[in-house]
This record gives structure tokens, sequence and C-alpha cells, in this order.
């Protein structure tokens, strides 16, 4: 792994609160460069919502978010700290890509619009470049012949694959992945794993919502678990699974076994 | 009783001239109401409540006035403040500013209706104000509204029926100046009344190839 000593990611003391309930609870995480982290935990525990928090699709409560250093969602003004413009947060925003459980994905684009679509009318780039870069990444994901065909005649796995290949032509910093194949029949649920794996062999650094535990083990280089809004554990993914240190933790992988 | 659609075939002209024109001022007034429509839905989506409250009281102004009273308004009440149109301003004026509040309500209520996680990826890739709803939203809304729009246009051929009022020579009018002149109401109205029919069947069938449309959209949102 490269030694980067600037987090990609960092968060210090995020706080999350819906309706009073707090769903983050001062969470500090620093997620360097290359590394796959998964965030494993029961449900309701915050998973997605700290994800979520990352590129400000929420926005905390209290804390603060670093990509490379720089801080989301807050500008150095005059001594102080001003919240940015909705333009300014986009653009920080267009850093972080995103796969989502649903997909997401705009149905009335075909697939590769989809990729192409946000790096021609967000970051400005030219159309030929866009779409040679959209067409490697569909055949990346397995997709190249699904380059002109509407998200409505993909099967999920297909679907969830081109939203893969629409984050990544962004060329993200950190990559997203909020319970990527939590929607998914279970048949097709391999196929976009063998992909998120693809990428983090290759050293994506990415930060993964998921049930998937095999996945987890294989593919993260730390794994958190989070429980009530707290992180209860940080360590290596062997260490994690074969002697999680906390009582929860080793409850919760009961389950899974 | 025999039928003198011999009559009929005499003034096909006039019965041609009068489908004409309902079909270009209908046609017209629909798409101009879709383009204010789309000005207008903005505001009423605002998150600005003042904002929201000043789109919603001239939308609802517009939808809560009789198709009728509003062509006498327009033709009728204007001039004494100075405003003399001719009747076909008057009558485009008419259908657009009644229609542009159903197609602003329209396309608010499908835009409601969205699912929110398509706006939510587009927010994630950096999508803000106008270009997020130019890029994401617009165009999802304009293909769930394909088959409302189509029933609206029917409501407003209907309506325009109403533009005989003002002597503007539309199919009604038409259908009636025939009649009168050879006293042949049953055959005019029944031949006005079959036009009507096939015009709104050949926007209905429209509305059939947008809701496989529709539907396609639907299916890609992914649930």
């Amino acid at each position: 792994m490269a030694t980067d000593p600037v987090p990609a990611v960092e968060l210090r003391g995020l706080v999350k609160q819906f309706g009073g309930h707090e769903v983050l609870v001062s969470i500090d995480l620093a997620v360097m460069p290359g590394e796959t982290v998964c965030i494993v935990g029961p449900s309701g525990s915050g998973k997605s919502t700290l994800l979520r928090c990352i590129n400000w699709l929420e926005r905390p409560d209290r804390g603060s978010v670093f990509l490379h250093g720089v801080r989301v969602g807050y500008r150095r003004s005059d001594g102080g700290n001003v919240l940015m413009s909705d333009p300014e947060l986009a653009m920080l925003r267009t850093r972080v890509g995103m796969v989502f459980q649903h997909f997401n994905l705009w149905p009335h684009m075909t697939a590769l619009g989809n990729v192409i679509e946000s790096p021609i009318h967000v970051l400005g780039r030219p159309r030929g470049e866009a779409v040679a870069e959209g067409e490697r990444l569909l055949e990346k994901v397995g997709l190249a012949d699904k380059r002109d065909v509407y998200p409505a005649f993909l099967s999920g796995g297909q679907m969830q694959r081109v939203a893969i290949a629409r984050a990544l032509a962004m060329r993200p910093e950190v990559l997203l992945f909020d319970e990527a194949t939590s929607a998914l029949d279970p048949e097709l649920v391999g196929e976009v794993l063998a992909v998120m794996k693809d990428l983090a062999r290759e050293g994506r650094t990415m930060i993964v919502v998921t049930h998937e535990m095999k996945f987890a083990r294989e593919a993260a280089s730390r794994v958190v678990f989070l429980d009530n809004g707290r992180i209860v554990e940080i360590a290596p993914a062997e260490v994690f699974f074969e002697k999680p240190a906390s009582e929860r933790a080793r409850q919760f992988l009961e389950r899974y076994r | 009783m025999t039928l003198r659609l011999d009559v009929i075939w005499k003034e096909w002209l006039q019965f041609a001239l009068g489908l004409g024109n309902t079909v270009w001022l209908c046609a017209v007034s629909m798409l101009l109401s879709l383009l204010l429509g789309v000005l207008f839905v903005v505001p009423l989506m605002s998150r600005r409540r003042a904002v929201r409250a000043v789109a919603r009281t001239a939308v609802d102004s517009g939808r809560c006035i009789p198709f009728l009273l509003l062509t006498y308004l327009v033709y009728y009440a204007l001039p004494s403040l100075g405003l003399s149109l001719d009747k076909w301003t008057a009558a485009l004026i008419t259908l657009v500013i009644y229609n542009t509040a159903y197609m602003a309500e329209i396309l608010r209520s499908a835009w409601v209706h969205l699912p929110p996680g398509q706006t939510e990826a587009g927010r994630a890739f950096g999508y803000t104000g106008i270009r997020l709803f130019r890029r994401i939203i617009l165009p999802q809304v304009l293909i769930a509204v394909g088959p409302v729009v189509g029933n609206q246009l029917i409501q407003l051929i209907k309506d325009s029926a109403f533009l005989s009022i003002i002597t503007l020579p539309e199919l009604t009018y038409a259908a009636n100046s025939v009649q009168s002149f050879y006293f042949v109401p049953f055959e005019s109205f029944l031949v006005a009344t079959l036009l009507y029919w096939g015009l709104c069947g050949g926007v209905e069938y429209l509305v059939q190839r947008g809701e496989r449309l529709a539907a396609m959209v639907r299916r890609g949102h992914g649930h």
C-alpha cells in the first residue's frame, strides 16, 4: 500500500440525529488510500447513515468529514468556517463515487448514457473521451454488449454493474458501496461481488457497507463493526472474523455461521 | 327521417377548416402550456415557502375558473382594461392559461411521485439546482406524465368547443353554422361528434404508446 500519510477519508466526532435519536454517536474513522474497509453490523446500527454522511447526502449534526485532508461541507473564510454553497458541495461530491442498494440508475438513459452522463455534464469532459472511457468501463464490468440497453431491460445484477461503472467513470478518490447486493436475487449477488473484489484487488479506496461476511473476509483490509451508532470494533479482517474482541461482535457473527 | 348527408358533403370544407383549427389551436396551446408548466413547476417545488405559496395561488387561480368564464374574461372583459385582443389571440391565450395551470399541477404530482433514489444519485454525482432538474428530474417527469398529458389534451379538445362562443371557427362553431344554415342539426352535430371521437381516438392511441414508455422507465427505477 502506498504510504500516503493523509487519509483518503477521515471522520472526526461524527454525530447524526434523526428526530432526537442519535443514529451515529461520535464516529472516528480514518481510511487510508488503497484500503478496502467493510462496515458491518446489525440492521439499524447506522451503517448507511455513516456512509451517506461522507459525501454529505446526510448532513452530519456535529463532527467533521475530510477527503484527503479537505473538509467536506465547510470552507475556511476569514478565520471562520462557512457552510459550503450547493455548487461547492456538489463539486466535492464528484470526488466520491457511490453505489446504491437500489442501483438508482437513471432510467431515461442507456447503460452507456448513465456512465458518461456526469463526466460530460458535471466534470465537463469531452464527449469522445467520456464515451471511450465509458465503453472501457462497461467492458470491465462485463457489459460491453449492453452499451445501448436501457436499465428496464437489465437484470438487477447488470444494473448494479452499470452503476459501478458509472461511479468509476468519475475517477473518484473513494468508492462508497451502500449494501450494493442487498436488493439482488441470491443468484445475482456473485457477479456484483466479483466486480467489487476486482476493484479491491486493484487497490481502489473503498468503503463498503455489507451483509456479505464472506466478501468482507476475503476483500476487506479492515472491518468496522458498528452497533447502535457506535464503532464497537475496528480490526483487520482476519482478526475480526477469527477473534472478535467484543461480545457484541461475537454474537453478531454467530448468526452468519 | 332521411339523413341529409349531401348537405354535409357539400360543406365538407367548413368541417375540415373547423377541425383543422381545433387541432392546431389545441396542439399549439398544449405545447406552450407544457413549456410554461415546466417553468411553473420549479417554484411549485421550491424549498422556500413564500415562493411555493405564490406559485400555488397562481396555479389554483387558473385551475379553478370555468373555461367558459375565462374565455369571457379574456375576450370581453380585458377590453374594458384597454386590452383588446382579436379572437384568435384571445382563444390561444385562454387555452394556454387554463391548460398551463393543469400542466404545472400534473408535472408537480409526477415529480413528487418519482422515486427519490435517482435524484439522490444525481446529487451524489455532483448535480445540483437547474442542472439536476434539467438532466435528471425533468426527463423522468416528462416520460411519467405522458399518459396524463394525453388525457388532459382530450379534455382540452373538448373544452375548446366553448371557443365557438367568441365566434372562433373551430369544429363546434363550424357544425353549428352548417346546421343553422341548412336546418340539419342532427347530421351536422353527428358529424362533429364523430370527428371529435376520431381526434380523441388518435390522442388515445398516443396515450397508450406513452404508457408503454412510462412503464419502461418505471421498471428501470429498479424496484
